[in-house]
């Protein structure tokens, strides 16, 4: 295999080729040279393992710090077939060290323990460990390891093989999902069609699979990012491999890695869902018993796994119709997923941040996929770019045409990929928030049901539609100078992906100040200023989860900041669920991707700023706890949103003040 | 080896096996050393014994420190039974694992302090023996 920097992607051209690459054996000896990355904190655990494992013929490398191997097998992505961990280690959890793996390396993983309780067993099979081991480990059981890796590498086959006709495959189960909303009726549709498609594609590869060996893709950081953004922008149920390998447009990179990666990702959500649910949060019963475990999965998520219950799906569908629906627990399930996302902090990526979005009630659950279809009808009058959100560059809405309503945030929802994933959740989660405070009601409605997030969410968009803008027009209208009403702005909610080249343009009334002028391709919805008011820490978890995930992609220009902070800000509008958070969301909205131009107003910036920095600290726990106070601002009136502009303009120092590094951040303090 | 070697050697190893110390996974051990690693079983003890001496000695400390930190005192066990299970100290680690369940149940520390010291003794015992052990199989 050819290991470049960053992503190794063996040439396919013959299994032997990944054998000898390693300088291992050819492949007829295999398993004998089977690469195996061993990892235990006991010296004489490692000590006799590695022994066993050269007695069947591995090629053993061993460490006794989980650190030390993943640094190794960043290195190295295509150094090792396989990894073995020990569960109890002290500088890192052997469960993280597998979801790390799992994730960037997509490499078979044992578990090893002396402690053999079921509830151990059952996390090691929920974080995706292909097998688990007893202490003491006998040799037999090393014998068999190798087994794990052809398994792996089939099902990358399959996937790749499937790719192809796995959109059809994929609507079909969709669509049946759709149809008949029964959950286990679904799954089942799901199942049985995927169990035919794998049925083929064994008698395919049968032969092969001894043989088989796909080049192996290194997923990196910036990698799964892109894989996240343009998750986001399809919409988690339309996320079909071959959609997002051609949004992602990375040279190399094949539809089958895609799906394999797709499908682990999917694992992801779906566990962080069950983790960080919160029980309090999910006043939308949302989840069906069945849906449970996933907790407030994006139900993007769980509609393209099939899982998703039909209520859900419903509540989505019909808050995309514009419906207030959006009872259903969905939304918050988007968020938490954006969460995961938005957060920079790998290690909070996955589980942690969710737990924050799912404590806001919910509301702020907006589906990546449903606000790009729901959009168009909600925002209809607002004329949002809500179908651009597929694409990054959100059409500007013309923040005029809603006066009052705020339609851009269902945009800027929907362009989840825009941010990064994370912000782009967080605004879509936003747009129903931000309906402009007075037209609430529609837009609001509409967007929560884009949103799925809040069940009663209508209430709380007020946010100005904001309209994504387009990268092109930085014009960051924020909000923030806006001392005219802002509700009827459409505050183009601004995710400016970092990854993406979503450049939604944030679109504000024309009474917002020019210093809008938005320079950033934010979106800024107004809502955060309103939101300000009422703003809460909540809003800031968000903010700090899309600054989070900003950041990372991001460079440190401060249109990075802005777009972090306001990606964080949507968040937060998201998480809150209300007017409040939506501000905020929008605020992070802008921060979101690489704004081109700063924001004109700086008053934005620096609102953001401050928003962003109540956001940045993306703190699971605060999201919980400022959700639901922020929620449901219901008296947020225009007042309440000129007022909280100003107040941002206030507070938002220099944009250039955040120091978006998010990891100082610190999402106490809301000005509002 | 001479006869009378293996002799002891097998003797040695029969009266820890019989007595309960050693289960079949240090036969397993035993069946890993070959001509290219002689000393395989040997250096695996001495490892052992040194790590294992270690994490006593952080029981002793905790258990005398005050409150006692009880699931550090299990993180402490867990390891040790893990360790002993992986070179087939039979007994050591079923008594890790009865110390566990007082740890578990936070039982008064005299108890537990009580095991302990039975099982301090037990394994220097032990490591006598394998040490005897260890050292009569590459003669």
């Amino acid at each position: 295999m050819n290991s470049s920097s960053g992503k190794s992607y063996m040439s396919t051209a013959s299994s032997s080729v990944l054998w000898k690459a390693g300088g291992d054996v050819v492949a007829d000896q295999f398993p004998a040279g089977l690469r195996v990355l061993l990892v235990d904190d006991d010296p004489t655990c490692l000590m006799i393992l590695e022994k066993m494992l050269k007695a069947c013929q591995y090629n053993v490398t061993k460490c006794n710090r989980a650190e030390t191997a993943l640094s190794m097998l960043r290195e190295n992505r295509n150094g090792f077939d396989i990894v073995i961990s020990d569960v109890h280690m002290p500088d890192m959890d052997g469960f993280k060290l597998l979801e790390h793996i799992g994730l960037e390396m997509d490499l078979p993983v044992i578990m090893m323990s002396a402690d053999d309780g079921k509830n151990v067993v059952m996390k090691g099979v929920t974080h995706g460990a292909c097998d688990y081991l007893i202490k003491p480990v006998r040799i037999e059981a090393l014998k068999n390891i190798w087994q794990h890796v052809v398994r792996k590498r089939k099902n990358e086959w399959k996937d790749f093989e499937q790719s192809g006709s796995v959109e059809e495959g994929d609507r079909q189960p969709k669509q049946s999902e759709d149809a008949d909303y029964s959950s286990s009726a679904n799954e089942g549709n799901w199942k049985s069609s995927k169990r035919r498609k794998d049925d083929e594609d064994e008698n395919d590869e049968r032969d092969d699979t001894s043989t088989l060996k796909k080049p192996r893709v290194v997923w990196s950081v910036e990698l799964h990012q892109q894989f996240v953004a343009a998750v986001n922008q399809l919409g988690i149920e339309k996320a079909v491999p071959k959609k997002i390998l051609e949004l992602m447009n990375v040279p190399g990179l094949t539809r089958e890695n895609v799906a394999s990666h797709l499908q682990k990702y999917r694992l992801y959500l779906r566990r962080l869902c069950g983790v960080s649910q919160h029980p309090s949060n999910l006043n939308n019963s949302f989840m069906n018993p069945q849906d449970a475990t996933f907790g407030p999965l994006d139900l993007q998520a769980l509609a393209a796994t099939g899982q998703l219950p039909a209520q859900s799906l419903a509540t989505l569908q019909a808050a995309g119709l514009g419906r207030s629906t959006a009872k259903s627990g969905i939304p918050m399930p988007l968020i938490d997923q954006r969460n995961i996302f938005s957060f920079e902090n790998p290690k909070l990526r996955f589980g942690e941040a969710q737990q924050q979005h799912v404590s806001n009630n919910k509301q702020t659950n907006l589906l990546h996929g449903i606000p790009t279809t729901m959009e168009p009808k909600q925002l209809a009058g607002l004329h949002h770019t809500a179908q651009s959100m597929g694409n990054m560059n959100m059409p500007v809405l013309s923040h005029g045409s809603q006066s009052s309503q705020n339609n851009p945030l269902l945009m800027q929802m929907a362009q989840p990929q825009a941010r990064g994933q994370m912000l782009n959740d967080s605004t879509v989660g936003l747009a129903p928030r931000l309906l402009s405070p007075r037209g609430q009601s529609m837009l609001s409605n509409g967007m929560a049901t884009n949103v799925s997030t809040r069940n009663g969410v209508p209430e709380n968009i007020r946010a100005p539609s904001y309209n994504p803008v387009s990268q092109t027009s930085s014009m960051l209208n924020f909000p923030m100078n806006h001392t005219s009403e802002l509700p009827g702005n459409s505050f183009p909610l601004v995710s400016t992906p970092g990854i993406s080249s979503l450049a939604p343009k944030v679109a504000f009334q024309e009474d917002v100040n020019s210093e809008i002028k938005g320079s950033v391709g934010f979106m800024p919805s107004y809502d955060i200023f309103n939101d300000l008011n009422q703003h809460k820490p909540q809003n800031w978890e968000l903010q700090n989860v899309g600054m989070m995930f900003n950041s990372s992609q991001h460079s440190n220009s401060l249109q990075g900041n802005l777009d972090h902070t306001q990606s964080i800000l949507v968040q937060q509008g998201f998480l809150s669920g209300q007017n409040r958070n939506s501000t905020v969301i929008s605020k992070a909205m802008f921060s979101a991707g690489d704004s081109t131009g700063h924001v004109n107003a700086q008053n934005s910036n620096q609102h953001l700023n401050s928003l962003l920095d109540n956001t940045v600290r993306v703190k699971s726990e605060r999201v919980a706890d400022t959700a639901p106070a922020n929620l449901y601002p219901d008296h947020f009136g225009q007042e309440d949103l000129m007022s909280a502009l100003l107040k941002q303009q206030d507070i938002i120092a220099p944009a250039e003040n955040n120091d978006f590094d998010f990891d100082g951040y610190s999402i106490d303090n809301i000005p509002v | 080896m001479d006869r009378y070697g293996m002799q002891n050697q097998i003797a040695c190893i029969r009266s820890l096996f019989d007595q309960g110390y050693l289960d079949e996974q240090f036969i397993q051990l035993e069946e890993l050393q070959d001509d290219a690693n002689p000393n395989f079983v040997q250096e695996i003890v001495t490892l052992f014994y040194t790590d294992s001496t270690r994490l006593i000695q952080n029981i002793e400390l905790t258990l005398n420190s005050r409150p006692i930190n009880f699931s550090k005192l299990d993180d402490y066990m867990h390891q040790f039974k893990g360790s002993s299970s992986s070179i087939g100290a039979k007994k050591v680690t079923s008594e890790c694992a009865v110390f566990r369940q007082y740890c578990a149940a936070g039982n008064a520390e005299a108890y537990i302090k009580q095991e302990h010291a039975i099982l301090r003794k037990k394994l220097e015992f032990y490591f006598q023996m394998m040490g005897q052990a260890a050292v009569a199989q590459t003669t």
